[in-house]
């Protein structure tokens, strides 16, 4: 295999027949190439929608409020229903066991905040500290909101990092104090969100101070809850389900509204969305590997078929070789050596294109739902290998009847 | 140099048995230059491919420079092929994408000789058919005679026992046909043994001893006054 006289006996082969090996190369690159294409963007859409759900707890609850669609007990449609902070007490106290993170909030969109000269319009809510969890927070400065900080009213405010980038420009932000709607706050914290700017562009203060300063009495808006996992996957959407079908129970017979009820009161479980996602998301990688899969099939048979036609088109040659004396090992050796040499090249050629592709374009590409596109450069070493294995695999058998054919026979083909 | 006893040969066509060779006694000594005449379908290719380890008789023995040669797999036909014939064959057959030279060497290849020494060889039999300017040519720019002595150059790179040739001029004019004889007795001249297929008279009295053969069996076997093929140019 490493005789330098059969390497160049190889490249002379491949000088003299640079169409037949170019095509060869064209069938191996292109299918690698795809390959590595396809997987990237499977790939890519498996990132985007799992950063779709980072945005938030991925096994977050919520419950919002609106208005009551059907007349119940005496009552009219058309009823708002408000959330108190008895609404989440009770739901807490029920499911206390079940629980991991919870906390209600009140919010208002949009709060006109100042520092200094500069000054944004931010959205507002009123938390209790499990809320950093339920939103997926991490703290980049400071501290978050604590149980203290609800029990005294505290006026401290968390900001997002791009209320910090707008308001304080880089310069320091713990202890400066900012102001919301006239009301003067304490900064104790810079949090990032993986949900991007939109998401950073909040404020969060105690929701104590939040219902206190906005004159909402013990109104809320949302209630969030995580529950504990299992650790399957499964179970949790299970469990999610009826602590759901629970929670909505307790709230429509609290707030007296009609069972059918659908617009009243809303509860959404990332989870169960998670769960679609996932099984979507798990039959498009599926699709892209069953697509990949069937490219590599087609190197392969293509491959196969130049080798078929490699093999017949130097029948002749096989037989003046072997009139020469060339044995049929030496004849198969030099049509599989010259075969792999070639796939090899033109499989790494492929693999390098298709990942310099991705590696330019990767970056440029921002849509929702496909994030970061690459490719396991392992899995896409071990699909070149097949290639070439297969390539090899199905070259041996045209090239082990082309060695045996009697010479005579072989110099008589035309 | 080749001995063969009671040969026969026959070739299965559908359901029917062709039968070409029906025991042929037939020897040749070192230094002779014989040819086997005879009409198509008389079974003179059929010998020619059985002395050239390229078919096999059925039935019967053939010696080849004291070696016996029966059942031979492959990789043995091969080594004999490679040490001791060199075949010169009618439509030439060099292989069309390598140069002269190199068609010149490829017999050397394999027979393991290294690179460097293998082209010097190969050099040295080009010019001994004149063809040294012609060396990094590729068959398809040479001229018929052109690419038959490009061809006998390449029979006798290996330095073989035994020269086979089957119709070496068939694909020729007279002309050239005579320049490539002249070569051919040259090279029996200088000792080599040769054996050529012809259905030309003339190309056949340009060598020592003729082998008529007719529907698988030898009908004559005589020397005769060989003519010499630079004598016949000028007629």
């Amino acid at each position: 295999m490493f005789e330098l006289e059969r390497w160049q006996e190889i490249f002379e082969t491949i000088r003299k027949n640079k169409l037949r090996t170019f095509l060869t190369g064209l069938s191996v690159a292109s299918g690698i190439f795809i390959l590595v294409i396809l997987l990237a963007i499977g790939n890519g859409m498996e990132n985007g929608v799992a950063k779709q759900f980072e945005k938030d707890a991925e096994n977050k609850i919520s419950v919002w409020t609106g208005v009551t669609s059907l007349g119940y007990k005496g009552l009219n449609p058309g009823r708002f229903i408000q959330l108190k902070n008895d609404d989440y007490n009770q739901t807490v106290q029920k499911h206390q066991d079940h629980l991991e993170y919870k906390s209600p909030a009140y919010r208002i969109w949009s709060g006109l905040t100042t520092y200094n000269k500069e000054f944004g319009s931010y959205r507002i809510e009123g938390v209790l500290p499990d809320f950093q969890f339920l939103e997926n927070e991490s703290l980049v400065q400071g501290r978050y909101i604590n149980l203290q900080d609800q029990q005294n009213y505290e006026k401290v405010a968390v900001i997002g990092n791009k209320v910090f980038t707008d308001l304080f420009k880089g310069k320091n932000a713990i202890g400066e104090y900012i102001e919301i709607t006239g009301i003067n706050f304490k900064v104790i914290g810079v949090f990032s969100d993986p949900g991007g700017e939109r998401e950073e562009a909040r404020i969060f203060m105690p929701l104590s101070t939040s219902q206190r300063v906005f004159n909402a009495g013990d109104a809320i808006r949302t209630l969030a809850y995580t529950l504990h996992s299992t650790g399957n996957f499964d179970k949790d959407v299970e469990a999610s389900e009826v602590f759901i079908a629970q929670l909505e129970n307790q709230l429509k017979s609290k707030h007296t509204v009609a069972a059918e009820d659908t617009r009243a009161i809303n509860i959404r479980s990332n989870l169960e969305n998670a769960k679609k996602f996932y099984d979507l998301n798990f039959m498009i990688s599926l699709f892209f590997w069953g697509v990949g899969i069937c490219t590599i099939i087609a190197g392969v048979v293509g491959v196969s078929n130049i080798m078929l036609i490699i093999v017949k088109e130097r029948t002749k040659e096989m037989g003046i070789r072997k009139a020469l004396g060339a044995e049929p090992w030496s004849i198969i050796a030099m049509i599989l050596h010259e075969s792999i040499f070639i796939t090899t090249i033109a499989g790494f050629t492929g693999l390098i294109f298709g990942l310099g592709l991705l590696e330019i374009v990767s970056p440029l590409i921002d849509v929702e739902y496909i994030s970061n596109p690459s490719v396991d450069f392992k899995t896409a070493i071990i699909t070149v290998f097949i290639l070439i294995v297969a390539g090899a695999i199905a070259g041996f058998f045209p090239a082990y009847r082309a060695a045996n054919i009697k010479p005579i026979e072989a110099l008589r083909d035309e | 140099m080749i001995e063969i006893k009671n040969l026969h040969k026959s070739y299965k066509t559908g359901s029917t048995f062709l039968h070409v060779l029906k025991g042929i006694n037939f020897s040749v000594k070192e230094g002779e230059m014989v040819s086997i005449m005879g009409s198509s379908g008389s079974g003179k290719s059929t010998l020619l491919n059985i002395l050239g380890i390229l078919d096999e008789a059925d039935q019967g023995t053939y010696t080849l420079d004291g070696v016996l040669i029966k059942n031979l797999n492959e990789k043995i036909a091969a080594r004999y092929r490679n040490r001791f014939l060199g075949f010169i064959f009618q439509s030439f057959n060099l292989i069309n994408y390598k140069s002269a030279l190199d068609n010149v060497a490829m017999p050397l290849y394999y027979q393991g000789v290294k690179r460097v020494e293998r082209t010097d060889k190969a050099m040295h039999y080009l010019e001994k058919v004149g063809l040294a300017d012609w060396a990094t040519h590729l068959p398809s720019e040479l001229s018929g005679g052109q690419k038959q002595r490009v061809a006998i150059a390449r029979a006798l790179a290996s330095d073989p026992k035994v020269l086979l040739a089957d119709e070496p001029t068939g694909a020729l004019d007279s002309k050239t046909s005579y320049e490539v004889m002249e070569l051919i007795q040259g090279i029996n001249d200088e000792g080599k043994t040769i054996l050529i297929v012809t259905h030309e008279e003339d190309i056949a009295h340009m060598t020592k001893r003729i082998v008529h053969l007719k529907d698988g069996v030898i009908i004559s076997d005589s020397t005769v006054n060989q003519r010499k093929a630079k004598a016949m140019e000028n007629v």
